[in-house]
């Protein structure tokens, strides 16, 4: 079996495709549209639920993916996507082109440009910063404003670019909050003095273990839970960050100063998807993500035969639901060949 | 004596609606108020006059208006009024010089040929009778384009026509029926006495050669004159009824009467002007974009004009101001839905075809009592004194990069400046005001009014439109009210503002409230040019288009509005500019949402642009006007 | 507003078997995207208004929709309509629209319209 399957993107799900398609026996080319492999997983610093490094994760899919039957194709970023008859030609930006007997999409997400909502300054006011700026943050290990005085309170506001039909996406991305109580957490233990509040809709705890981190946010981190969207950003004479929002369980408007404010940035299909999408006449629903095939039992396969899709591309996930999706595409890819000999 | 009955119906039908034309102007010139009377006296004999014959002129015989924005469109309507026109005029000449005596009555022009089947056999008048003929051909090509209209409107490049009553059907009908029969009857006639030009004679000696000619004619005089005398008749009825209330509403305005806040006789008069063209179907985007294609100004004439209740096409509507741009007849349409809007819902009024003829006066009887609203929770402000006052505006809050930038630029410039609702001001009133709701936004007006005469302000500077609109038309200030492009435009004329140039290419859209809404189309432009490159679009000043978030449609959904902003930034940004700038914070935020191409207000490119001086001294003087109490940094 | 609380003798709870929901039924029959508010008080947080004095559209609409029509009826009156409310909104509900048609509900209701 000497058939060759193109992986487009080398974030988790593109790294565990294409390791899992070579070991069950295909020649594999990942291409990259950065230089370097990890996708996402490059931004964060340790995951929720358990708080591990990231690095570890990366390790684990570098080991995967360092094999014979892998060739990795860096910088390089695939514009077209045409069937011919069954064999499947690709174009890069870079103009050079390759063949694939079946590819695998794993183009991701692209994090929500927070700029896109004005009433918060993200790019207006110094300390109006991203979930993804933060992670740099801990990276350093250094959560500072940009007069480089330590924060005193800090505001995590939830749903920046999901659930908001203002920036044209319903859907929920269902990670932000998770990642909110996550970097809670890690302020408060980097920062012990430093107070911090949540500013949400709907505190959407449904994956493994995350109600019970909620819980230990509250219990042992003292963090604030108020139930209620901000809806404008203001800085006074000082540099603070005023915040409104309604407290809408007490049913009252609520006004805070702030040091920092962090935005838990949703996930939106990214540019390299939609690109290849047009292109190749991949179908897209309503929230502008890859449509699968069946919702129940084809969440990997396309409406073109032979093109399949693993991880984010489809809908938020998170890494261990990506990794699973990315395995079973390799079952689809089996399927596929087995029925067309 | 040459008579004939079959001139009875058309001999009714013209003296019935001569009559009632004097009786309606009667009633209409008695409805106005005083100063309007004086107004019309005295325009009457005065310039207004001849202004008035010219624009009758070039306007309701011409149509050139329509001409201009649509050739077609416009050909038929000038076909069919200056081409009858014509037809009257020189019949008329006809009767008289080729007629047994001189000073006719009206019929014997109208049916000349009829009277006259041996007239036209050679010489002058062949050469007359050619003439009459072309006239003829003229309005029948007019009316060819109007059949082919009503079944596919296409034709005429119009997306819609209006849709019509039973009433309006039958006068159409007439209407249409006239000129064919007055084609078959002069053709017939002249088949059988072979007379006639290029168009009656070679049609009537074409019938002639298989039909019994003589006996044809006369049926068919018979129904040239029924058909004359249904369409007089029904006139005052339908949507016809245009015709002569437009020439009352040429001289009432050349005479200087506007409609104002309030119904009244002119109001009524525009609305039965309305000749229901649809160029304001056309022209508005809730139509071409939203699709929503019942509540233009012409559906809401008509719904005045039969007493039904209007009161929700009356408040969907963006007030953007396109349709008072491309109305031929000139009807103040905004102003009309405003008085509609003040009305709130009315009650339907059911009245019987006699009593249509003399309607009583379109009075609107508000059944609302909105009397609950109150704004006495309002604090008494003591505000810091300032020369130069800065109204952000309620919208502008959720775009702090504008406000952010009019601060920098207030800085840069050294003004002395107080920033009067920094921390959330109170409404101008207009959102109220585009509800119909004056009373309850005085409070609002007043409100802000004092805390502006505290300041003891000599400028008013607003970054938002909608504000800037009713500062200058509801507000009583003594203080100069600017919006901040026309501020900025100051400073840099003065020399205060100091600006590099950026090497972008930028697209504006002018805001409705700002360009059609108040007139400032110039200023926000020339502050671009001194920054950026500007491009031009097809949607320049009066033509603009709306955002599609305008606060003066309460009914539209966010998805219908999103529309119409999509299709409003896919225009302008057609020539892929860096920027498309605005100079008002709704249409900024509603603009950002539609599109990717990056959407900033004039302020924010102003704030890039200012050069950053060198040592503190170097700082620019402030703007001769703003020199007293200046604080120098 | 002042008296609205412990002081009053009135039960606490929301009698929703009793209750008036005509209100809300006619405002969501003529302005569809007033079922899709989500409560999270955006509206309320941006309001003008609600600067000033004790108003919250969110409460507002919630009471309707639960038929506790008094509190509604006394504070509609003071919105101002600026808009803010529209824009900030993440569902895209038609917050003016609604506030006109429970001033328009409450006065048909003392015509017995609704």
């Amino acid at each position: 079996m000497n058939k060759h399957i193109v992986v487009i993107g080398a974030g988790v799900a593109g790294m565990e495709a294409a390791g899992q398609l070579s070991n069950a026996g295909f020649n594999v080319s990942l291409v990259e549209k950065d230089e370097n492999t990890g996708g996402h997983l490059n931004g964060w610093y340790k995951l929720f639920p358990d708080r591990r490094r990231s690095s570890e994760v990366k390790d684990y899919l570098d080991k995967l993916i360092n094999k014979d039957g892998i060739k990795v194709i860096s910088g390089t970023t695939i514009e077209k996507l045409v069937n011919i008859n069954g064999i499947f030609s690709l174009e890069t930006r870079e103009g050079t082109e390759m063949t694939a007997d079946a590819v695998v999409v794993a183009t991701g997400f692209d994090l929500f440009k927070s700029s896109r909502k004005e009433e918060y300054g993200y790019g207006i006011y110094d300390n109006v910063i991203t979930s993804s700026d933060l992670e740099e943050m801990f990276r350093k290990d250094k959560i500072v404003l940009v007069d480089g005085r330590v924060p005193e309170n800090v505001g995590i506001v939830h749903c920046v670019g999901s659930r908001d039909e203002k920036v044209g996406n319903l859907y929920c991305s269902k990670l932000c909050c998770i990642t909110a109580v996550k970097q809670a957490i890690e302020i408060r233990e980097l920062l012990p003095e430093t107070r911090v509040f949540c500013f949400y809709m709907d505190m959407r705890m449904g994956g493994a273990h995350y109600e019970e981190i909620y819980r230990e946010a509250q219990e042992e981190w003292g963090i604030n839970f108020i139930r209620g969207k901000v809806s404008e950003v203001s800085e006074s004479i000082r540099k603070k960050l005023i915040i409104k929002a309604e407290d809408t369980l007490a049913g009252r408007p609520l006004k805070m100063e702030l040091d920092m404010l962090v935005l838990m940035a949703g996930m939106e299909m990214s540019e390299g998807g939609r690109i290849l999408a047009k292109s190749a006449g991949l179908e897209t629903g309503e929230n502008r993500f890859f449509a699968s095939a069946d919702n129940h039992f084809g969440s990997n396969i396309s409406n073109i035969p032979g093109v399949f899709y693993a991880g984010t591309c489809t809908a938020p996930m998170n890494i261990t639901e990506t990794i699973s999706h990315a395995r079973a595409t390799v079952s689809d890819v089996l399927n596929y060949f087995k029925n067309r000999s | 004596m040459q008579f004939d009955p079959f001139v009875i119906p058309f001999n009714i039908g013209l003296y019935f609606i001569l009559i009632y034309a004097v009786v309606r102007s009667v009633r209409w010139f008695s409805n106005l108020s005083r100063p309007d009377k004086l107004r019309l006296q005295r325009g009457f004999f005065g310039r207004a006059f001849g202004q008035s014959l010219k624009e009758i002129f070039m306007e309701s015989l011409i149509h050139r208006k329509i001409l201009k924005s649509n050739f077609r469109l416009g050909f038929m309507h000038m076909s069919l009024a200056f081409g009858w026109f014509l037809l009257i005029l020189f019949g008329t000449i006809e009767a008289d010089i080729f007629g047994e005596k001189h000073l006719n009555a009206p019929y014997k022009a109208i049916f000349f040929k009829f009277f006259n089947p041996d007239h036209g056999r050679a010489g002058f008048e062949a050469a007359y009778s050619f003439w009459m003929d072309l006239l003829l051909a003229f309005i029948l090509s007019g009316l060819l384009i109007a059949v082919i209209k009503r079944f596919s409107s296409k034709v005429v490049g119009m997306k819609k026509t209006t849709r019509l009553r039973v009433l309006d059907k039958v006068a159409l009908t007439s209407l249409w029926l006239i000129f064919p029969s007055r084609l078959l009857a002069e053709s017939f006639t002249s088949g059988a006495y072979g007379t006639g030009s290029f168009l009656t004679g070679f049609l009537g000696s074409l019938l002639a050669s298989f039909l019994p000619a003589q006996q044809m004619a006369y049926p068919f005089w018979w129904l040239y004159s029924l058909s004359l005398g249904t369409f007089f008749i029904l006139l005052p009825l339908t949507r016809y009824m245009h015709i002569p209330t437009e020439l009352f509403l040429i001289f009432a305005r050349n005479s200087g009467i506007t409609t104002g806040d309030q119904p009244g006789a002119f109001t009524e008069i525009q609305t039965y002007s309305c000749s229901s063209c649809g160029m304001c179907i056309d022209a508005c985007q809730l139509n071409f974009s939203a699709g929503i294609t019942n509540i233009q100004s012409a559906y809401l004439l008509k719904g005045i004009r039969n007493n039904e209740n209007v009161s929700d096409i009356a408040f969907n509507c963006l007030m953007c101001g396109r349709c008072d741009q491309v109305c031929p007849v000139g009807i103040e349409l905004t102003p009309i839905r405003m008085i509609r809007r003040r009305a709130g819902e009315t009650e339907p009024v059911q009245t019987s075809i006699w009593k249509k003829y003399l309607p009583d006066r379109l009075d609107i009887m508000p059944v609302k009592t909105n009397g609950k609203t109150s704004y006495s929770f309002l604090p008494v402000e003591e505000p810091a004194k300032t020369d130069v006052l800065y109204f952000a505006g309620c919208m502008t809050h959720l775009t702090p990069a504008i406000g952010n930038s009019m601060v920098r630029i207030f800085d840069a410039s050294g003004v002395n400046y107080s920033f009067m609702d920094a921390g959330g001001g109170v409404c101008c009133g207009r959102p109220l005001m585009l509800s119909g709701q004056d009373r309850e936004a005085r409070e609002l007006i007043n409100f802000n009014s004092q805390l502006i005469w505290k300041s003891g302000a000599h400028t008013l500077v607003t970054s938002c439109p909608i504000c800037y609109k009713v500062f200058k038309e509801s507000y009583y200030l003594d203080v100069e009210v600017l919006h901040h492009t026309q501020f900025i435009n100051m400073l840099i004329e003065e020399g205060s503002l100091k600006l590099n140039f950026l090497r972008k290419k930028v697209v504006y859209h002018t805001p409705c409230d700002l360009g059609r809404g108040s007139g400032v189309y110039d200023e926000p432009k020339e502050v671009l040019k001194h920054v950026v490159r500007l491009q031009n679009t097809n949607f320049e000043n009066e033509k603009s288009l709306c955002c599609g978030g305008s606060l003066g449609n309460i009914k539209i959904s966010y998805q219908e509005k999103n529309k119409i902003a999509r299709d409003t930034a896919a225009e302008l940004t057609r020539e892929n500019p860096d920027i498309l700038a605005t100079s008002c914070p709704l249409c900024k935020k509603i603009l950002a949402g539609a599109t990717e191409t990056k959407v900033a207000d004039i302020a924010e490119i102003v704030a890039e642009a200012i050069t950053v001086p060198m040592l503190k001294k170097n700082t620019p003087k402030p703007a001769s006007c703003l020199r007293k109490n200046v604080i120098v940094y | 507003m002042s008296n609205f609380g412990f002081t009053i003798s009135k039960a606490r709870i929301i009698d929703y078997d009793a209750n008036d929901r005509s209100i809300a039924e006619y405002i969501a029959e003529h302005e569809p995207s007033f079922r899709v508010c989500i409560e999270c008080g955006c509206c309320s947080a941006t309001c003008t208004t609600g600067n000033f004095t004790r108003f919250s559209l969110r409460e507002l609409q919630i009471f309707l929709k639960r038929g506790e029509n008094e509190l509604v009826r006394d504070n509609i009156g003071k919105c101002m309509l600026c808009g803010k409310c529209i824009l900030v909104c993440p569902r895209g509900v038609n917050t003016r629209n609604v506030v006109t048609l429970a001033r328009e509900a409450f006065n048909k209701k003392v015509k017995n319209a609704v």
